[in-house]
């Protein structure tokens, strides 16, 4: 019993969240935004003491169930231990805890944050790594699904769909997300819940507590045949047949060891003896498997930062002018969203986890392909520009990275500012009458001026009052030159208020 | 933009043969073939209904007293074919057919240019036309001496002489000054009628009798018109052709502020006893592509005559018209204007009165007099110009743009009309992008003010996208 409504709650919070990275509409936020808030991580980086407190709580009272229900990353990789129990039945064996290796992750995990990289901290936090896995491998094709939808809806004159955009966010994030999702699908086929009592500094840092949780499966050696069903069937490894012990640290309170038994010999209950946790001091070599990480993604963020770019949409032909597809600027400070307050505030909170980049409908935000910030969301406007209107990003974050604004707060933070180049401008450059960024400044930071005032009739060139400019990247977005505009936001470090 | 053209054929040829047997028309096999139609309907289908050859309203020149049919055919929009080498030309089988018809059915003024259809109206018209004794038609062309490099004597006297070759005629009927008031008002007709001694020439012509009735045509600067008029008692006009329409009739300056409203135009015409020739009777094609509520209202009123009839009877029913043009393209629209005037049912005062109530509905349905001829394009930075206004024309008539963020409906029509424009206009190509250089404007036959109204839709747009109220 207790295991089925494991299972449906789990699977309740996996769909619902999955949904949260695919739905780019952003309606299922206003309903559910909320389960991304109470992920663990999330919820340090965003202060958010109630929810800490009360899944410190969780654990305390029952175990690691967090892993087993509210962590998507841990309901995927029983989805596919579920399909390798499938393929051969009773395949788990106990194993010894590797607590030398995860007090070190966590340690690399703590020390990350601190010292403030957050590509690294990223890389190791479980729902940060299951955003990825949504965002880059499973919203393209619930993307795609939406446009044969939308292209059908369009033959039955129904406004019912519309057409997304799919392109390549970021190459090195999605190469991450699918090594993630490779590696922990075969860890998980294979051995179970190896990542989260190996890897995992949220498990870590759960079992913790979860040693001291007042109700959790305990093992009757009176009653105890040594049939070994429990154990081979303990994805978590941690149940001791031999010696007649459960290691609750790593125990995820699944609940499948309690069917198993034939003979009723596991039960969760409340127990006044403490079991001592068992503790092998086997050191076993640490998995490579972040450093490799690492190392190869330095080696394709050249590569990657090139061929992004290159994703264009359909050409039309017959009267119709070529456009040049847009290129990104370089920009010595990176833009990233209003809310984010500044650049340190932001990495500082951002856990990677792509929510925003899944929602955000203008296709400003992306991962960065920066190694310091690295699968952290950055703005840049060669497909769109943040729009006025648009508080999407700041709605849906679950860290606090990006802070909820209103669209009329939005309108006076200034996240960046607008530059002029001059060899660019069309007026200069095709003779030709223009003033699209002023005309489309939301904050009306631009006027036209005459490029000579000596000259009369001379051509109008745009002069920013960097003052006015929020950095919103309209102006950028819509300036007619191409492939580099002839306007374009330098982001600041520090977001003001005007 | 001398000429309508009637673009739907909504509903266009639903007249009950009754009436014309009523009527006292010739029962053709057609008619007979409608009777069965009319026992299972009801009503008379398109096939069913023709017209006799003999029931054209006519009226008479003034001075000449040449017999004009109140439906005259503008020839501003001769259907074209692609040749086998990809270039297209004139489908001169489908001009001789129209013609044929129309020639058949008692129409009798034919207006060209040397502007129209690429060069080439003149010649297919002429083509066309010399297939029949010259006393069956009458010739409108004009001196359409727009470009600068045509402003010198011997530029427009060579446009002059090439009418005649084009043509094949040996004289013309109706000689007009063409387009008035474009471009730079006063300034530029002197340039092009003044200065090189034009007008002087013409009117000799008209008294050599190789001009049979010398006239112009206006569209805006209303100073060029004035000054033309309150010349008469020297310049002597036969006939003057205005845009009139029973939008333009008072609510001109809101449809386009350079116009003016086609009552005071018409009024100054009927004071000095000059008759009017009625260009835009149908305002682009908007008063017959109307929005859905208003072609409910029309056809409520008449549920057996076309959306567009009814433009055709508010141009036709004032005295002081001799001929009503429309650009017609297809043998359907012919022939339900044809059947319009065939003969005219004057407008009484309550169809006055309902036609000024529906041309103040119209006025809030704004939709762009977009005829998608293509001629802005390619937009040098890439907008699809013509694909933005029919986009938005469609929404507006089909109730999909909202005049008020308050409409009942304004969630929906807002979605529809965002959705729709991703899917008609690649993003890149829509209004944002307009820079306004410029270039397409003096391009485009409808006079639109592209970048203007280019403009105007970005705005409606990104008060729909930033949910702005208004």
């Amino acid at each position: 019993m207790l295991r089925k409504i494991r299972i449906t709650l789990a699977l309740l919070c996996f769909g619902l969240i999955t949904l949260l990275f695919l739905d780019f509409t952003g309606t299922l936020h206003a309903y559910f935004g909320w389960l991304a808030k109470i992920q663990f991580l999330p919820a340090v980086l965003a202060v958010n003491v109630g929810v800490v407190l009360g899944l410190i709580l969780l654990t305390l009272l029952f175990g690691r169930v967090y892993c087993s229900v509210i962590c998507p990353l841990g309901v995927m990789q029983d989805g596919f231990g579920w399909l390798g129990k499938k393929a051969k039945k009773n395949r788990y064996t106990y194993s010894p805890a590797k607590s030398w290796l995860r007090y070190v992750v966590l340690g690399l995990f703590i020390g990350a944050l601190v010292a403030n990289i957050g590509s690294l901290a990223a890389l190791l936090a479980p729902y940060s790594a299951y955003g990825r896995i949504a965002s880059n491998l499973f919203a393209p094709l619930w993307q795609w699904g939406n446009n044969v939808l939308a292209y059908f809806a369009e033959r039955f004159g129904s406004y019912a769909f519309y057409e997304k955009e799919v392109w390549l966010k970021s190459l090195p994030t999605f190469i991450v997300a699918a090594l993630t999702f490779v590696l922990l699908g075969v860890l998980a086929w294979r051995n179970g819940r190896t990542y989260c009592n190996t890897i995992c500094p949220v498990g870590t840092i759960l079992s913790c507590f979860a040693r001291f949780a007042w109700f959790k499966p305990t093992l009757d050696a009176d009653k105890c045949v040594g049939c070994r069903l429990c154990e081979r069937n303990c994805k978590a490894a941690c149940i001791d047949v031999q010696h007649h012990r459960i290691d609750y640290s790593r125990c995820v309170g699944c609940m499948d060891c309690l069917d198993r038994c034939n003979k009723g010999a596991i039960t969760f209950k409340h127990t006044a003896k403490s079991v001592r946790p068992a503790v092998s001091a086997a050191a076993e070599p640490a998995q490579p498997v972040d450093t490799a990480r690492r190392s190869f993604l330095a080696g394709v963020g050249v590569l990657a930062a090139t061929s992004a770019l290159k994703a264009q949409e359909k050409q039309v032909d017959g009267g119709l002018a070529a456009i040049v597809a847009k290129q990104r600027p370089q920009r010595q400070t990176p833009i990233v969203p209003p809310g984010a307050r500044s650049l340190s505030h932001f990495s500082q909170h951002c856990t990677a986890c792509q929510l925003c980049v899944s929602v955000c409908p203008n296709n400003v935000l992306r991962p960065s392909t920066d190694l310091e910030t690295l699968m952290q969301p950055e703005s840049s406007y060669e497909r769109g520009y943040c729009r006025p209107e648009c508080t999407k990003c700041s709605e849906v974050c679950p860290a606090g990275a990006i802070q909820k604004i209103t669209p009329a707060e939005k309108s006076s933070i200034q996240i960046g500012h607008a530059v002029w180049v001059a060899q660019n401008c069309v007026p200069l450059t095709d003779g030709v009458a223009c003033g699209n960024c002023a005309r489309h400044c939301p904050a009306g930071a631009i006027t036209m001026v005459s490029s000579d005032p000596e000259v009369p009739g001379a051509p109008q060139i745009p002069a920013v009052n960097t003052e006015r400019c929020i950095g919103c990247g309209a102006c950028e977005n819509l300036c007619p030159a191409r492939p580099f505009s002839a306007i374009y936001v330098e982001g600041h470090e520090r977001h003001r208020e005007i | 933009m001398e000429m309508e053209n009637k673009q739907e054929q909504n509903n266009m040829d639903r007249r009950a043969f009754l009436k014309r047997m009523g009527l006292g028309l010739a029962a053709s096999s057609a008619v007979l073939t409608a009777c069965k139609g009319g026992k299972n309907g009801g009503r008379a289908t398109s096939e069913g209904t023709t017209v006799g050859t003999g029931d054209m309203t006519y009226r008479y020149q003034r001075r000449t007293g040449d017999k004009v049919s109140l439906l005259g055919y503008g020839c501003m929009r001769w259907p074209l074919r692609t040749r086998p080498d990809g270039e297209e030309e004139i489908d001169q089988e489908a001009v001789n057919a129209l013609i044929d018809y129309a020639i058949a059915h008692g129409v009798t003024y034919f207006d060209t240019s040397p502007a129209y259809v690429r060069g080439w109206s003149e010649t297919a018209t002429g083509i066309a036309l010399s297939r029949y004794p010259r006393d069956k038609y009458f010739i409108a062309t004009k001196l359409s001496n727009f470009a600068p490099s045509t402003w010198s004597r011997r530029a427009s006297k060579a446009m002059y002489h090439n009418s005649f070759k084009a043509l094949q005629v040996d004289y013309i009927d109706y000689y007009l000054l063409h387009a008035v008031g474009m471009g730079g008002g006063m300034e530029e007709f002197r340039h092009r009628y003044i200065d090189n001694g034009m007008l002087d020439f013409l009117l000799k012509e008209r008294k050599a009798g190789r001009i049979r009735h010398l006239g112009f045509s206006y569209h805006g600067d209303i100073a060029v018109f004035d000054y033309l008029l309150s010349k008469h008692d020297e310049y002597q006009w036969d006939f003057v052709q205005i845009q009139m329409n029973y939008v333009d009739w008072k609510h001109a300056k809101e449809v386009n502020t350079r116009n003016t409203n086609a009552e005071y135009l018409y009024g100054e015409l009927q004071k000095r006893g000059i008759q009017a020739v009625i260009m835009e009777p149908l305002l682009g094609g908007r008063l017959s592509k109307v929005h859905d509520h208003i072609a409910a209202t029309l056809k409520q009123r008449q549920p057996e005559e076309s959306v567009a009839s009814w433009a055709f009877r508010f141009a036709g029913s004032a005295e002081g018209v001799l001929t009503v043009l429309s650009g017609m393209t297809y043998m359907e629209h012919l022939q339900d204007n044809v059947k319009t005037y065939s003969p005219l049912v004057p407008l009484t005062p309550d169809d006055y009165v309902f036609l000024e109530q529906t041309a103040q509905q119209l006025l809030r349905y704004r939709t762009v007099p977009c005829n998608e001829c293509q001629y802005c394009m390619p937009c040098p930075y890439g907008l699809d110009i013509p694909g933005i206004f029919v986009h938005y024309n469609k929404c507006v008539n089909e109730g999909n743009t909202p005049s008020s963020s308050g409409d009942e409906d304004y969630r929906r029509a807002r979605r529809a009309f965002l959705v729709g424009y991703d899917r008609s206009v690649p993003k890149l190509r829509q209004a944002d992008h307009c820079i306004g250089c410029g270039q397409c404007k003096p391009h485009c036959p409808q006079g639109i003010d592209i970048p203007e109204e280019l403009r105007r839709i970005d705005r409606f747009v990104e008060d729909l996208k930033q949910g702005r109220e208004f």
